[in-house]
């Protein structure tokens, strides 16, 4: 899959999926358990080849629940350790994604999305429980590779899960890039792990999502540690990373992320040319928001568009960043291939622009061409009640 | 076991006697407080003296790590002086092989009960045993959901009554028994597979011994190992605690029989056990009359 | 009543307090020399006394679920001297 380009020896062209494994090793990731789902697949390929040759592990998982369980193992002892899968696949984890936020442990999980119907799974969770994972969704495959090996960062810096929100663009578009790796800040030694060595010495340690202790340790309590968790979440809004364009005079501010964005941006570029005054705010951190970002781009627009191909969850967020100072639309929508694998119809350009367009002048969004067939009919109690 | 009536005035057992050396100590040396707060006449304290003495006395104890599921004896969490990683309910082989993968010089060993293991995450157990997995897998077998109050589990016997089978374990109804120990005994990974019990004094030193063999199993790296351990739970069982022992022995250890289910990758038959077992109880109960079982 | 001598080879101690009162030793005993307290523990508990005639087998500990018993062997075996009904 790797080939080297003449003349360039230090860039070489991969895919997505491969990017984001080197960068994970790259960041020093020992272990990865994964169960193959498409478009996550080739992630999982590229660590069953790459990791041991880097003196690491990769587990083809006998399910996603056996994956992030061992994920969960590997982190405990103290090293860098990620899972991933689909949002189908990650559904499955839920359970144990609460958990690992109680448990503090560091895991990175990569979401290759079948499109972005996760944004709600990504940034409000399946699981239960008050907790929150950082979001990080990279553009390309150039981004992934940073926010990759900065996932890695912050989730031992806060000690606690972080999701890389990819999808079948990001994993599958062929690059020529380097894997450089970057540094980050040192971190304390992770003390709270447990390697056996302390067993017997009246000071063993634990690791353990409940809140208690060993005997004769400082010991929260579930209610205490839930506390704990709380205080510590608003901390890690600071985390906030968000990219802006054409802000100064826009009368319309078009939010979107990931893969998508790149497109939004070459359209309201286009855009921009022919004399229209739109911008765009592009968080890069799902969770946390960038709400203030948003705020600010509000208060001078005329209204604010909320692009994502998804039947609306981002909006949400775009709404409560806009708090009422203009009229929020949302101009995205359900877009996958007929698999439901990869990103449909509505990633293209133009059709793109042409909904920008629509929005910033007051008509009517425009028909995605092909999608008419989509049209189901309502029953005819749910009609009368849609009246 | 025994028919005497004691005689005379009551000894003096506050102090330690002079010119006498220890048999046994107090309590394990790798549990931090002697305290717990199991039932009365629960089991699970026996297996748990039984893993942690062998621990102690291999001499791996200080690079053991256990990982315990959700039940009753996760309580012990917090008093064993092992380094330990708690796990979700069921998911405690899983997060055993992360650990061991990233430790392979670690003693790694599971805390499960029935219900963690066999209802809630019975795929963990099956996968990890069939990968060859170099841990070793602990069940407290009681056949009961003793923490939420005497709930039927996977590995309830037929005419079991519990919360949710008041008249008993019906097959047709409720399905029948799992018997785990059978189960991961025929998969290829699994180098040693042992079902103990703690109803009596010879029992108890049996189950310690298999223990013995799954660890070293696993220090040998020969592949995957299992103890499981049937326990009593009066509570979950709805007996006098007296009358535990008894009423296990005749319920679930007609069922789970007791005994070395595979040894160096061999599987031993069903009446191949109950021959052994009875050979082996009276000889330890003869062991235990002369003076103990170092006699 | 007459006396008889009885030979105790080991003997135990007994953590009364840690005690639950679940009875397993009291059957695990060979030589049967364990009967419970008519008086209880703070917790409410009987708790098992011994007799003359330890063997110091350690059977009770092994049932022990509370930890309760220590178990020693005498260096050299005392004698006891017991009254006892005909
Ligand atoms: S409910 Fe059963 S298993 Fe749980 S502590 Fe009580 S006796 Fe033991
Ligand atoms: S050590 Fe043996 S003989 Fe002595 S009290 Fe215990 S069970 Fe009975
Ligand atoms: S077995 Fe232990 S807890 Fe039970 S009655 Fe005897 S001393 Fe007490």
């Amino acid at each position: 899959m790797t080939a080297t380009l003449p003349g360039r020896a230090e860039r070489t062209l991969m895919e997505g999926s491969e990017a984001l494994v080197r960068a994970s090793i790259a960041a020093g990731c020992k272990f990865f358990a994964g169960y193959p789902m498409t478009p996550f697949t080739e992630v999982l390929e590229h660590f069953a080849r790459l990791l041991p040759e880097a003196g690491g592990t990769c587990i083809n998982a006998e399910s996603e629940l056996e994956a992030v369980g061992m994920a969960w193992g590997a982190l405990a002892t103290g090293e860098r350790a990620a899972t991933g899968s689909t949002g189908q696949g990650l559904s499955l984890m839920q359970e144990s994604f609460s958990e690992l936020t109680l448990a503090e442990l560091p895991m990175v999980v990569f979401n290759m999305a079948r499109g972005q119907q996760d944004y709600f799974q990504a940034t409000r969770g399946g699981g239960h429980g008050d907790y929150r994972h950082i979001v990080l969704a990279p553009q390309d495959v150039r981004e992934g590779v940073e926010l990759v090996q900065l996932a890695f960062f912050l989730a031992d810096k806060w000690r606690n899960p972080v999701l890389v929100y990819g999808d079948y663009l990001l994993a599958h578009t062929q690059e020529a890039l380097t894997i450089e790796t970057l540094q980050f800040p040192e971190l304390p030694p992770k003390s709270w792990a447990v390697d056996g060595t302390k067993s017997g010495s009246g000071l063993s340690g634990s690791v353990t999502p409940l809140g208690v202790s060993k005997h004769g340790q400082p010991s929260f309590g579930q209610e205490g540690k839930a506390q704990y968790i709380a205080t510590k979440t608003p901390l890690m809004e600071r985390e906030v990373r968000v990219e802006t364009g054409f802000l100064d005079d826009a009368e319309t501010v078009i939010v979107t992320f990931g893969s998508p964005a790149k497109f939004v941006k070459y359209a309201i570029k286009q855009l921009r040319a022919d004399g229209h005054r739109i911008g765009y705010v592009r968080p890069i951190t799902l969770w946390p928001f960038p709400y203030d970002t948003v705020r600010d781009a509000a208060a001078g627009a005329r209204r604010v568009g909320s692009f994502e191909l998804s039947a609306g969850q981002m909006v949400d967020d775009v709404r409560i960043g806009v708090s009422g100072q203009a009229p929020v639309t949302f101009i995205g929508g359900v877009s996958t291939d007929h698999s439901g694998f990869g990103m449909g119809r509505m990633l293209d350009v133009d059709v793109i622009r042409d909904r920008i367009l629509a929005l910033h002048t007051d008509r009517e969004l425009p028909v995605i061409p092909g999608y008419e067939e989509f049209t189901y009919a309502l029953a005819p109690h749910q009609q009368e009640a849609a009246r | 076991m025994s028919t005497h009536t004691p005689r005379g005035p009551v000894l003096d057992t506050t102090v330690a006697p002079a010119a006498a050396r220890i048999v046994e100590a107090l309590r394990p040396e790798l549990l931090l407080t002697q305290e717990h707060h199991m039932c009365p006449g629960c089991g699970e304290p026996l297996a748990l003296r039984g893993f942690l003495d062998t621990l102690s006395e291999m001499g791996v104890a200080q690079r053991s790590i256990a990982v315990a599921g959700i039940g009753c004896y996760t309580s012990f969490s917090g008093t064993m002086d092992v380094d330990l990683v708690q796990a979700l309910h069921g998911r405690a082989p899983s997060v055993a092989t992360g650990v061991k993968r990233m430790k392979p010089d670690a003693v790694v060993f599971t805390l499960q009960g029935d219900g963690d293991m066999v209802n809630e995450g019975l795929q963990e157990v099956l996968h990890t045993a069939a990968r060859g997995e170099q841990v070793t897998c602990i069940l407290l077998n009681n056949g009961v959901f003793g923490e939420t109050g005497g709930h039927m589990t996977a590995t309830s016997v037929i005419g079991q009554r519990t919360k949710n089978s008041l008249d008993g374990r019906d097959a047709e109804y409720h399905g029948y028994p799992i018997l785990i120990g059978d189960l991961v005994s025929r998969l290829e990974g699994a180098a040693y597979v042992a079902r103990g019990s703690v109803h009596n004094a010879g029992a108890v030193a049996r189950t310690k011994k298999m223990f013995r063999r799954a660890f070293e199993t696993q220090v040998e790296r020969r592949g995957f190992s299992f103890v499981e351990v049937l326990t009593m739970c009066p509570t979950g069982w709805f007996v006098p605690t007296a009358d535990g022992p008894g009423y296990m022995n005749d319920t679930l250890g007609e069922v789970h029989i007791m005994g070395e289910l595979k040894v160096d990758g061999v599987v031993r038959t069903t009446d191949e056990l109950r021959i052994e077992n009875e050979h082996r109880q009276h000889e330890i109960e003869a062991a235990l009359a002369r003076g103990g079982l170092d006699t | 009543m007459t006396t008889v001598s009885i030979r105790s080879r080991g003997t135990v101690t007994i953590d009364a307090g840690h005690c639950k009162g679940c009875e397993l030793c009291i059957p695990a005993c060979p030589p049967g020399v364990l009967a419970m307290s008519t008086e209880v523990n703070h917790m409410g508990y009987r708790y098992p006394q011994l007799y003359a005639g330890c063997t110091g087998c350690a059977a009770c500990l092994y049932v022990c679920p509370d930890f309760v018993f220590e178990v020693f062997r005498f260096n050299q075996p005392v004698m006891s001297d017991v009254e006892v009904a005909e």
